[in-house]
């Protein structure tokens, strides 16, 4: 093809306003997606730091679920449990002797900074003592968190570096 | 014994995976014909060497060897044969052997053919999939080894190592911990094996990339050569993913199939660039553009692949998936960095040879369109990956780790599908070179016409959702298009062949398996778009607390609380299970049994009850709590209108994929 004349940067124009539109469309889809759904993702330690700015924000908090204080409702569906601070990153958590440990450790420490947590909803196949909880939801002015979501890790019951049933045998 | 043969042999094939990269370059270089075979038989050595090994950890699997760490964690007395032998990949050393051995078994077919007229690019091909297949065998064998044993020494410590620590004794525990209970399903069994055929698959038609960009032969001979590959991996990853969804629709009781998890998206991610490559690939066919395109694609393709098995495998994410956290991490990190900048590097560097042979006219051509198809694809992957990165790259900018959850990807990606579907309504009737607004008019008014019906009889019946009523549309008019589209053949041939319109109909699709085969998975698409668009939509939930003989409604149907039995089931679980009578207009139209189960182990899993219809589902989860009593139950329930067609359409899509790949005597993928 021989690069034509006006013709051909007329309709190469063309490509690229298409182009463009697309993608000013794309980009547009994704920032007015990401303002309306952005959730900060803190621990509890975080929260507690920058509490009065985070109220009514999306928030998305992880922390280690201590098993006794697991209630739930059954009429109402209300389930209300505490979790107390983990480190937020994959780094520290590693360094501190991996998930199942720094869950436990976070649980008996009574001085681990904790967070009440109410939700509404079935109570989850995974909700129980040393359970990692991934919530989301926002704070309350009552300094409790009200979680629209419930994410439940086990790590001890899938795979761990040292089976904690032969340890010690 | 078994577990040394088992390591030795993955570090013979190992050795041989290298001296097959290192003897291929070598061969290219220096011309040498005898040491590219070499370099080929070598690594068609790999696979009956990993099949050893593979067969082995089964081995060790199915009889119960817990003294292997892998075996221990994975699999349990209790555990029927067909999931201890599928536990292969339910942990992550066990997988990494699975993908190596996939890898190996493909590299091995796709050296078997003949390479008289593309005998340049056999080196290539060679030492792309050889340096894949060595990468996955350096994870397994230095960070993440499954026949690693249980050793005790003498303070009585237990570790896993691969060869005796000084002093220890071996270790065999009676039982094993077992696959955790909610991957006890024979979802198991399809789910995870069908994902990895998908993935690694793509790495052919990557390898026949490079080979085309390093030897410099870049016309579209790569793409038909491996044409097949990709329809294969392509196809196996969209059941792979359909499969998860039914897996979780079933099991998980969340009453849905699709929650956008990072690691769901991990493996949607190569699907939407592997779907526009699939599309793009004809427009070099038949236009000769595209080309830089197409390769940019296959290589995002390959990088996905591995960023997708990294993501599932390495534990960056939080997710319900990341069951395995690991330091093999940094190495995919790696990996995924080296083998991106490389391709790219040679992309670059043939850039200019890779330049369309026509220059694109008509913003509504045929290759337009597709062009537009890709685009939008590639829109969508970019909210994915954004989607999945978003809290590293906040926390990098910010110090704030901020993330997208759900209706981030449904409000970011919705506006996108609708216009791939309108797009796949539009684009068959558009001309190849050059189409105007008229031209598409003429031959769409006709199908227009019935469509046109579709929200108008909807409205009638009270339909007020826009997004529904648009989607359903648009549903209706690809339908309509594509039937008129086979009319259209059928009619033709009626007049020029005087065949009867089975024949006709018959001859048309064999003659063009391709495009009509790719209707039928378009038809496909739609119909799993009507159910998509009503489970989204139109769902409906209720939880309500009953005793037994109360009711409860939702959505036009009552459901009375029958009775609740607790019992133990043969393997150690403590069944609780409901029974409640489903009435629709007072008439009785069949029992439910949601249940929960409790393992020994005190891991509960909830079964939903399902009843399923074309029309609608009525999803029903005992919602599960240690004082569950006759008096006191909790339910929740979903209405989930039409989300079967998501089903059925997947269906209608393997009869499509059939069509489209079943092989022609007179030329199978070659010309």
């Amino acid at each position: 093809m021989l690069p034509s004349s006006n013709n051909g940067i007329r309709s190469r124009a063309k490509f690229i306003i298409g182009g463009l539109l697309i993608l000013a469309a794309v980009i547009y889809l994704i920032f007015s997606s990401t303002k309306a759904n952005a959730e900060y993702f803190m621990t509890v330690d975080e929260l507690n730091a920058k509490s009065d700015s985070m109220v009514g924000r999306s928030l998305r908090i992880s922390g280690a679920v201590v098993g006794s204080t697991i209630q739930f409702n059954p009429d109402t569906h209300n389930l209300t449990f505490v979790i107390a601070n983990v480190p937020g990153n994959n780094a520290a958590i590693e360094a501190q002797g991996g998930l199942a440990k720094v869950l436990h450790d976070a649980v008996v420490d009574p001085t681990r900074r904790r967070l009440s947590v109410t939700y509404n909803g079935p109570k989850p196949d995974l909700m129980r003592d040393e359970a990692q909880a991934i919530i989301t939801g926002h704070l309350g002015e009552d300094g409790v968190f009200y979680a629209d979501e419930l994410l439940l890790k086990c790590p001890t019951k899938y795979e761990q570096a040292v089976p904690s049933q032969v340890t010690g045998n | 014994m078994l577990a040394q043969f088992g390591f030795g042999v993955l570090i013979v094939t190992f050795l041989l995976a290298l001296f097959s990269v290192g003897a291929a370059i070598f061969g290219y270089y220096s011309k040498s014909d005898r040491w590219v075979e070499s370099a080929r038989r070598a690594l068609q050595l790999t696979f009956p060497l990993i099949c050893l090994s593979a067969f082995s950890l089964i081995y060790m699997l199915a009889t119960g060897h817990f003294e292997v760490e892998y075996v221990y964690s994975v699999i349990s007395r209790d555990m029927p044969l067909y999931l201890k032998v599928t536990a292969l990949w339910g942990g992550q050393a066990g997988s990494l052997v699975f993908w190596s051995w996939l890898m190996s078994a493909f590299a091995t077919a796709v050296t078997m053919r003949k390479w008289e007229r593309d005998r340049e690019f056999l080196p290539w091909v060679v030492v792309v999939t050889a340096i894949t297949l060595a990468f996955f065998l350096s994870l397994i064998i230095f960070f993440e080894n499954p026949f690693a044993r249980l050793w005790q020494t003498l303070n009585g410590d237990v570790a896993p190592h691969m060869f005796a620590p000084s002093g220890a004794i071996l270790f065999t525990p009676s039982n094993g911990n077992g696959l955790n209970e909610l991957l006890r399903h024979p979802g198991m069994v399809f789910h995870p094996p069908m994902l990895y055929l998908g993935f690694v698959a793509f790495v052919i038609p990557f390898a026949f990339a490079i080979a085309a960009l390093v030897t410099g032969r870049t016309d579209d001979r790569w793409i038909r050569l491996t044409r097949r590959w990709t329809l294969v991996a392509w196809v196996f990853l969209s059941i792979g993913l359909v499969l998860g969804m039914r897996w979780a629709y079933d099991v998980l009781g969340w009453g849905g199939y699709w929650g956008w998890d990072p690691v769901e998206i991990a493996a949607l991610m190569p699907w939407l660039a592997g779907t526009p490559f699939l599309h793009s690939v004809m427009i070099q066919e038949k236009r000769g553009m595209l080309k830089q395109w197409n390769m940019l694609l296959i290589i995002l393709t390959y990088s996905l692949v591995i960023f997708g098995t990294f993501l599932t495998r390495s534990g960056v994410l939080s997710s319900v998936h990341a069951f395995a956290q690991s330091a093999i991490g940094p190495m995919f990190f790696i990996f995924i960095g080296l083998t991106f900048i490389i391709s790219l590097s040679l992309l670059i560097y043939r850039w200019s040879d890779l330049r369309a042979e026509v220059e694109m006219k008509s913003l509504l051509s045929r290759e337009a369109l597709f062009l537009l198809n890709n685009l939008l694809f590639f829109g969508i992957l970019i909210v994915c990956f954004l989607g999945v990165i978003f809290p590293m790259i906040s926390e990098i900018f910010t110090g704030q780790k901020i993330t997208v959850g759900p209706p981030f990807y449904q409000r970011a990606t919705g506006p996108l599908w609708g216009a791939l579907l309108a797009l796949m309504g539009v684009a068959p009737l558009s001309a190849w070179g050059y189409s105007t607004l008229k031209t598409i008019g003429r031959a769409a008014w006709k199908p227009a016409i019935p469509t046109l019906l579709v929200p108008v009889v909807l409205f009638v019946l009270n339909v007020r959702n826009w997004i529904a009523l648009l989607g359903f549309t648009l549903v209706a008019f690809v339908i309509f298009i594509t039937i008129y589209e086979y009319w259209r053949g059928v009619r033709a041939r009626r007049k020029t062949q005087g065949e009867d319109y089975l024949t006709a109909l018959f001859r048309l699709t064999a003659r063009n398996r391709r495009r009509y085969g790719g209707y039928i998975i378009h038809i496909a698409m739609v119909v799993m778009a009507v159910g998509i668009i009503g489970i989204e939509v139109f769902q409906t939930q209720t939880q309500q607390t009953l005793a037994v003989g109360q009711e409860m409604q939702i959505s036009g149907y009552t459901l009375r609380y029958d009775s609740l039995a607790q019992f133990p089931y043969s393997d150690g679980r403590q069944v609780t299970r409901a029974v409640l009578s489903v009435f629709k207009n007072g008439k009785l139209l069949g029992e439910l049994h949601p249940r929960y189960d409790l393992y020994p182990d005190g891991q509960p899993m909830t079964i939903p009850a399902i009843r399923s219809t074309l029309g609608d589902d009525l999803y029903v989860v005992l919602v599960n709590w240690e004082n569950v009593s006759v008096k006191q139950t909790p339910f929740k329930v979903y209405h989930n209108p039409l989300v079967n067609w998501l089903w059925i359409g997947s269906g209608i899509f393997m009869l499509g994929y059939l069509v489209a790949a079943w092989p022609v005597k007179e030329a199978i993928g070659e010309e």
